[in-house]
């Protein structure tokens, strides 16, 4: 009972007249940026958390929170119309939807992943309300020892689980990490890896090597690439359903919905997992299984349905523990820093009033999603017609507005281009980029808890494996990266 | 050698020269005795280390042919021409942006990407680059309240 107090509150301040405009103002946002292909929530919250300066906290969240889900709805009108991912997340999307609407199918493929992101978004925010209190009750109770066990879970998870390579995705972490530890540390006071230029002394900005990988990288990478154009599918007035779709819909949903939670609240965050088995689990229930790889609309459903519910577990970890396991997640998780709020299990009883507003206005702005989604599609749409050149040309002069706002220096400039260097050898080479963004954020969280803990066991090492939690997490974390090689192995073998 | 993939394996020894800069970096931390058992130097050597280590991995696999890219990418034509005007226009905003303000130098960085990107019509970007520029200008620098220095040879400073 407790929880839906502190919800009902939530909601007195999401209802605020400032805080539905700042949700409104996200949703819309985000539904934009989601569209466009190459522009991604982590992105634009990057450019944005600049006004962590000049709004309050809830206000900000709710804008970011906002962003976030609207993201989720506008990349499947791409998958649909464009057949060109977004993210990995809306891979499996575009299979299905894409072959609908070269049928024809367009309206109800999209009314069905605006439906069903609905439904996933409210039930993974359901899920979100009541998992995170009692998952907090049981963080109070973890050491710095614990903690940074639970860290390399989540270092584990994202470079070595997700993405085609270990090797690769591990090559990453490292390389954020090390962007993490640019800078003045803040124990001792020494400068690490500043190459004597004073502007490196506070650390590498997240703005920088946010937009550096994401903005700048993807461009380099497209016009580096010969330009084929992608012809968008026309779609005539809005989104809508027959009676067959809505009978065909909404168990896909629902399974969608409870699949894709849990994926996204365990620190092995990311959607393209359960949206994967989402996928296959439709076409063996289906009862039309022909019909997959021509259109099914199950398999729009379904996975739409878990992608958007991770989205929703993802916010689990990182309001309850402070682990964000996405890069939308870290950045979110820098905007905290940015207000000096700490973000952790304290942060529930420390900031009720911005978690509570925040979860509360998550449900708002589903609703808000639905009602921009379906009437709106054709309009969305639109978006993607806007010609490449102009796209990519705004994107750029964007990022650097964002880089140079933050201390007037071309040296911030010359970063971001080299970090967007190192984002096009990343994309050219099949590097994932969010365990770079994830490492340079959560690393010197990381850092802090084991100096913490070294400090608290007079510099014995073993304190890691001594305690309990500690030594589970850390056998997981061994798991997690031994597992997928052995199966990996395997599968060679047997070939 | 055919197996041999050249682009991976210049990339993994560039992840080895990084891990070897940054171990070099590390050791010229000076770390007080007070700090030693787990000074600031602790995680930038295990960072460092594991640049290295990986690196290494990545380079044998390169030179095993394990590596697998995307095979379309190695085959896919590499478009140098946009990628150097799009370079052009990133040399130019960085270099006129504090001599000459935010909106030129973007306006230049709009053409030059427009052009990289496979746009014939210059006069037409120029305006368009103009028009976003100063609407991003003013929308960051007064609605948010973003200083981004000057916008037009120090006007609105």
């Amino acid at each position: 009972m407790e929880t839906l107090d502190l919800l009902a509150n939530g909601f007195a301040v999401a209802l605020q007249p400032m805080n539905l405009l700042w949700a409104l103002v996200g949703v819309t946002l985000g539904t934009a940026i989601g569209v466009l292909p190459g522009l991604g929530p982590a992105l634009t919250i990057a450019l944005l958390l600049p006004i962590t300066f000049s709004v309050p906290p809830t206000a900000a969240f709710i804008l970011f929170a906002g962003i976030y889900y609207g993201a989720m709805y506008g990349g499947s009108t791409t998958s649909i119309l464009l057949n060109t991912p977004g993210e990995s997340a809306t891979i499996v999307t575009a299979l299905e939807g894409n072959k609908m609407a070269k049928k024809g199918r367009a309206a109800s493929a999209l009314a069905t992943a605006a439906i069903g992101s609905f439904v996933a978004g409210t039930i993974g925010t359901l899920g979100l309300t009541f998992v995170a209190p009692p998952l907090v009750e049981f963080a109070l109770k973890f050491g710095p020892a614990d903690y940074f066990s639970l860290m390399v879970v989540a270092f584990v998870a994202v470079s070595a689980v997700l993405g085609s390579s270990t090797l690769r995705g591990l090559t990453a972490l490292s390389f954020g990490i090390l962007l993490g530890l640019v800078g003045i540390d803040l124990q001792t006071g020494q400068a690490r890896f500043t190459f004597g230029l004073p502007e490196l002394l506070d650390g590498i900005n997240v703005i920088v090597v946010a937009v550096g990988l994401f903005a700048v990288g993807e461009t380099l990478y497209l016009a580096a690439r010969p330009k084929t154009g992608a012809s968008v599918i026309k779609l005539q007035g809005r989104a809508w359903m027959t009676k067959e779709d809505w009978q065909r819909s909404w168990k896909p949903w629902l399974r969608g919905s409870f699949l894709g939670f849990p994926f996204g609240a365990l620190p092995a965050g990311g959607a393209e997992v359960p949206t994967f088995v989402s996928y296959f689990l439709e076409k063996k229930l289906s009862k039309k299984p022909e019909e997959f790889g021509h259109g099914a609309i199950e398999g729009v459903a379904g996975p739409e349905a878990a992608n958007n519910a991770s989205a929703a577990g993802v916010l689990v970890p990182m309001l309850a523990l402070g682990l964000p396991t996405s890069a939308t997640a870290a950045i979110m998780l820098s905007a905290f820093q940015s207000y000096g709020i700490n973000p952790g299990p304290l942060l529930l009883q420390n900031q009720p009033e911005l978690v509570w507003g925040l979860i509360a206005s998550l449900y708002v702005g589903n609703v808000m999603l639905l009602v921009l989604n379906l009437p709106l599609a054709g309009l969305w749409a639109k978006i993607l017609t806007i010609p490449a050149p102009w796209l990519y040309s705004g994107i750029l002069v964007f990022a650097t507005i964002g880089t140079y706002g933050i201390s007037q220096s071309w040296i911030d400039l010359v970063l971001l281009y080299l970090i967007g260097g190192v984002g096009y050898l990343m994309r050219r080479f099949d590097f994932p980029t969010a365990p770079a963004v994830i490492g340079m954020i959560l690393g010197p969280f990381a850092e802090q808890e084991f100096r913490r803990a070294m400090t608290i066991s007079a510099g014995d090492m073993t304190t890691f494996v001594t305690r309990p939690l500690s030594l589970t997490l850390l056998i997981i974390a061994v798991l997690l990266l031994v597992v997928p090689l052995l199966l990996r192995l395997r599968t060679r073998k047997a070939r | 050698m055919d197996r041999l993939r050249k682009p991976e394996a210049c990339l993994a020894l560039g992840v080895i020269a990084l891990g070897l800069l940054a171990l070099y970096e590390t050791t010229q931390i000076p770390v007080s005795p007070m700090y030693a058992q787990v000074g600031p130097t602790a995680v930038a050597y295990l960072a460092s280390a594991l640049l290295i280590g990986l690196g290494a991995l990545l380079l044998v696999q390169s030179v095993s042919g394990r590596w697998v890219s995307d095979p379309e990418e190695s085959a896919t034509e590499f478009d140098l021409r946009g990628l150097g005007w799009l370079l052009l226009g990133l040399v130019l905003n960085v270099g006129l942006i504090d001599p000459l303000g935010f909106i030129p130098a973007s306006l230049l960085l709009f053409a030059c990407t427009a052009r990289a990107f496979g746009s014939r019509r210059p006069v037409r970007d120029v305006l368009i680059g103009l028009a976003l520029s100063a609407i991003a200008y003013f929308g960051f620098a007064e609605l948010l309240g973003i200083n981004i220095g000057a916008g037009l040879l120090g006007i609105g400073e």
